[in-house]
């Protein structure tokens, strides 16, 4: 089986603060790191791996050139290959213009690759932009059937089987292949890189793709213009004012003060 | 795709019984607004099978017109049936624009519209609002965990599309029913719908959580220091009748299932009151509840950003004042 990840290289949000002063973000010192979700997705090819020796996983990024970091993480995890799609046609690109754009790119490394891909594994989300849909972008620019917020997948005789979260439950989707399947954080912790392959993703050989490497690239769809949405503007969200605290002489006096101001409140 | 009309249109998810998911009641609230700004109808879009309860609530709660698809195959959600029949019906009436609930089915339609369609789509939204120069919506949505937020336009393509969180708006009241009802005709044969569920995995009934739909929520964070920390959580609880969430500390660690998050990658809530119990309140659960009428922070830690959201705060060990708390409602119930 032949299976592309699709990985972003993010800012650890985890570690991004406020700066109190200018009230704006402060990254400097921020970690770039491979966005989680990715990584449960890696994690969900590398263990269908497991089951099948011969299956082979490729990861895909679009970034700038430092996102090789990311691929090289993704090399020590698990991957066989790394690609790297980075071009300034490409910057500036919504999530419309992204899902174009990698499906032009994932077009290009089935050329390199000789092969076509049996399956696409995207994280359900980045955290740095939060919004879930470059993965079913990107499905239906290649037609395929998708699925979303999976947390395992198995090889069948039939295609796929996802286990995937449902609101009051999770569920089993049974979907042909090919298909693109988005992951959401799973159970169980994903695996830690080898010594090993860690050396040997320091040394990979990470193929990059230009704009000028894809076959019917319509630069009207890539990049800023090709963006159907648009940033109009920033800002951080504003604090409220500061609450009652509230300090009686024991903790039972406290907890009888809250319950009266919280029954003025009307909201008990 | 040139827009035809300057309706405004809300996706209305339905359950498996044909009733209405409450986010699509919801954005009537926020659908209104907007109609009103551009000049066009509010429209209610169900989709699902027998849903005649769904579309009297959509006509009771202010829509003017209901478009209606209703079929065996729309029971239970599939990308391929909806993304189908909404690419029909935006393709045959051009809205200028249509609101779909973030929920998760809504999120997993929303973009693969946008995409066939070739047009903008606006996740996750928290606001909403028309720009006075132009006409176009503005998407308030936050990102970056929600440490920043971003106001999103899509000027030059039509339909506008953007997913909006549930509970952000308050349903509007409702009145006599009078919207005008459109039953559309639209099928999709099976051999065209490519996923199909195998097995549902239902959690035990004691752990259903409806935390969208709470008056009250007592929850739980690191603060609570394991499992049986949440003892004092749902003893509070329970004597308030509200329901248990819990911060992404306490479901990372293992304490709590996953079903009771409040925040980023959990629920977004918006309850009458919300009672913060060890909990920081780190920017991603504060993007999940900081719009909720009246916040409690508890917590031993005065620094602490939840008690800047706060409207009481109690700075002291929770497992004193939880359970005085419980005491003192317990007592005025008698």
């Amino acid at each position: 089986m032949n299976i592309l990840v699709c990985v972003k290289q993010v800012p650890d949000t985890n570690e991004i603060k406020i700066d109190p002063v200018t009230n704006t973000l402060v990254r400097e010192g921020v970690p770039s790191i491979v966005n989680p979700f990715d990584g449960y997705a890696l994690e969900a090819a590398a263990r269908i791996k497991d089951n099948a020796p011969d299956t082979r996983i490729v990861v895909l990024s679009m970034g700038p050139k430092q996102a090789e970091a990311a691929l090289r993480d993704c090399l020590a995890i698990a991957a066989d290959k790394a690609y790297l799609a980075s071009d300034r046609a490409f910057g500036g690109s919504d999530t419309l213009a992204t899902s174009y754009i990698l499906s032009r790119a994932i077009a290009k490394v089935e050329e390199l690759e000789g092969v076509k891909f049996d399956a696409i594994f995207c994280g359900k989300q980045a955290i740095d932009g939060d919004t879930a849909q470059v993965g079913p972008e990107l499905a239906e620019q290649l037609h395929y059937p998708q699925v979303t917020y999976g947390l395992e997948a198995s090889l069948a005789s039939d295609g796929l089987h996802v286990l995937r979260e449902a609101e009051d439950g999770n569920e089993v989707i049974g979907v042909q292949l090919p298909c693109l399947v988005t992951f959401t954080k799973p159970s169980f912790d994903p695996r830690f890189p080898t010594i090993k392959r860690k050396m040997a993703a320091r040394k990979a050989q990470i193929t990059s793709i230009t704009a000028a490497d894809l076959k019917n690239l319509d630069v009207t769809r890539a990049g800023l213009k090709g963006s159907p949405t648009n940033v109009k503007r920033t800002f951080v969200p504003p604090r409220k004012q500061a609450g009652v605290i509230v300090k009686e002489q024991t903790v039972e006096a406290s907890a009888h003060r809250l319950y009266e101001l919280l029954n003025k409140a009307h909201v008990i | 795709m040139e827009s035809q009309s300057q309706d405004l249109w809300v996706f209305l998810e339905t359950n498996e019984d044909g009733t209405a998911k409450n986010v699509g009641i919801e954005l009537l609230s926020p659908g209104r607004h907007l109609a009103e700004k551009q000049g066009g109808k509010l429209v209610s879009i169900v989709i699902g099978y027998h849903t005649d309860a769904a579309v009297k609530e959509a006509s009771a709660h202010g829509a003017d017109k209901v478009i209606v698809v209703d079929g065996a195959e729309f029971q239970r959600y599939t990308t391929d049936a909806y993304v189908a029949a909404l690419e029909y019906l935006l393709k045959k009436y051009a809205p200028t624009s249509m609101l779909i609930g973030a929920t998760p089915n809504g999120r997993d339609m929303g973009p693969r519209l946008s995409s066939r369609l070739g047009t903008g789509l606006t996740a996750d939204c928290t606001g909403l609002d028309i720009d006075e120069a132009t006409g176009n919506i503005l998407w308030t949505r936050p990102a970056f965990g929600g440490n920043l937020m971003a106001v999103i336009m899509c000027p030059n393509h039509r339909p506008q599309l953007g997913t909006v969180r549930p509970g952000v708006f308050k349903k509007p009241d409702a009145g006599p029913a009078k919207a005008e009802v459109v039953h559309e005709d639209f099928h999709v044969p099976a051999d065209q719908i490519r996923t199909k569920l195998l097995k549902t995995i239902r959690e035990a009934a004691d752990e259903l959580v409806d935390l969208e739909g709470a008056d009250i929520i007592v929850s739980g964070g690191r603060g609570v220091g394991g499992p049986d920390g949440f003892n004092v959580i749902r003893d509070l609880a329970d004597a308030l009748g509200a329901t248990v969430g819990a911060s992404r500390a306490a479901v990372d660690e293992g304490w709590i299932s996953h079903s009771h998050q409040v925040g980023q990658t959990g629920k977004t809530v918006s309850p009458k009151l919300y009672i913060a119990c060890g909990i920081s309140g780190a920017i991603q659960h504060l993007a999940g509840m900081s719009s909720s009428d009246v916040i409690v922070a508890i917590n031993k830690d005065f620094d602490a950003p939840i008690f800047g959201v706060a409207d009481y705060g109690f700075v002291g060990n929770l497992f004193e004042l939880v359970p005085a708390l419980t005491a003192e409602i317990k007592k005025a119930k008698g």
